[in-house]
């Protein structure tokens, strides 16, 4: 399940719904993305990010079909925040559940690579000087380029 | 008619989420923009930035791509969530 939300979400919460009653699941790999303090050299105030209702549901499912052909997914969540972020907030949420760990570290870093890469959502920086939005980063276009 | 909408610093650079567009001026993608960039002159280097990104109906396309009525098509620039 997808879920755009402004709202935090709470990994113990999202956990438990990924092994609920499923026994077959040997591995459980779970991602958070947090607001940090320092990026590239800068003092980070704060984020405000923004997204295309619609297309990011749309782009995230076709991410994921692209994970399910790769490896074997029991369950899977995606969560991620929109709005203003403070520091150490939580932004985004992935959990892949699978018989194996194999299959449950790739699933989470690949769909970590391309929902940086292909969902359309954009952050603002709040720093001392002001609000700027964020360029895309050639490492983000680099790590998704491993999995083609 | 085509429903056009703006993202992020685009949106903030247009001062504008959305419009829309009688779909006589555009066959394509690119003869949108360029009837955009007509009817404000002032979105001139913002519309020409080689890149943005264009999704037609919530899919990401080629600026060449032909548009129907009823088609929505947005500018944005590149992602950064995550």
């Amino acid at each position: 399940m997808i879920s755009i939300q402004q709202n935090d979400f709470n990994l113990g919460d999202e956990y438990a719904a990924l092994v609920a009653a499923d026994t077959a699941a040997g591995a459980v790999v779970t991602f958070v993305g947090r607001v940090r303090d320092v990026n590239l050299g800068h003092e980070v105030k704060g984020l405000h990010l923004e997204h295309y209702p619609g297309m990011t549901e749309k782009a995230l499912q076709e991410i994921v079909a692209q994970a399910q052909l790769r490896w074997q997914i029991l369950r899977w969540r995606i969560i991620h925040r929109v709005g203003d972020l403070q520091l150490g907030d939580n932004i985004v949420f992935v959990g892949v559940s699978s018989a194996h760990r194999e299959d449950a570290f790739h699933a989470v870093e690949f769909l970590m690579d391309y929902l940086k890469t292909r969902a359309p959502f954009w952050k603002k920086e709040l720093t001392a000087n002001g609000s700027v939005w964020l360029d895309s980063q050639e490492k983000d276009q680099r790590a998704v380029k491993r999995w083609e | 008619m085509i429903k056009v909408l703006f993202f992020a610093q685009l949106r903030e650079q247009l001062q504008c989420s959305e419009l829309m567009v009688a779909e006589a001026n555009a066959k394509t993608i690119a003869q949108l923009r360029d009837f955009l960039i007509a009817q404000h002159p002032q979105w001139t280097d913002f519309l020409s930035n080689e890149k943005l990104l264009i999704a037609l109906n919530q899919t990401v396309v080629k600026i060449s791509q032909t548009v129907q009525p009823g088609d929505e098509v947005a500018f944005f620039p590149p992602v950064t969530g995550g």
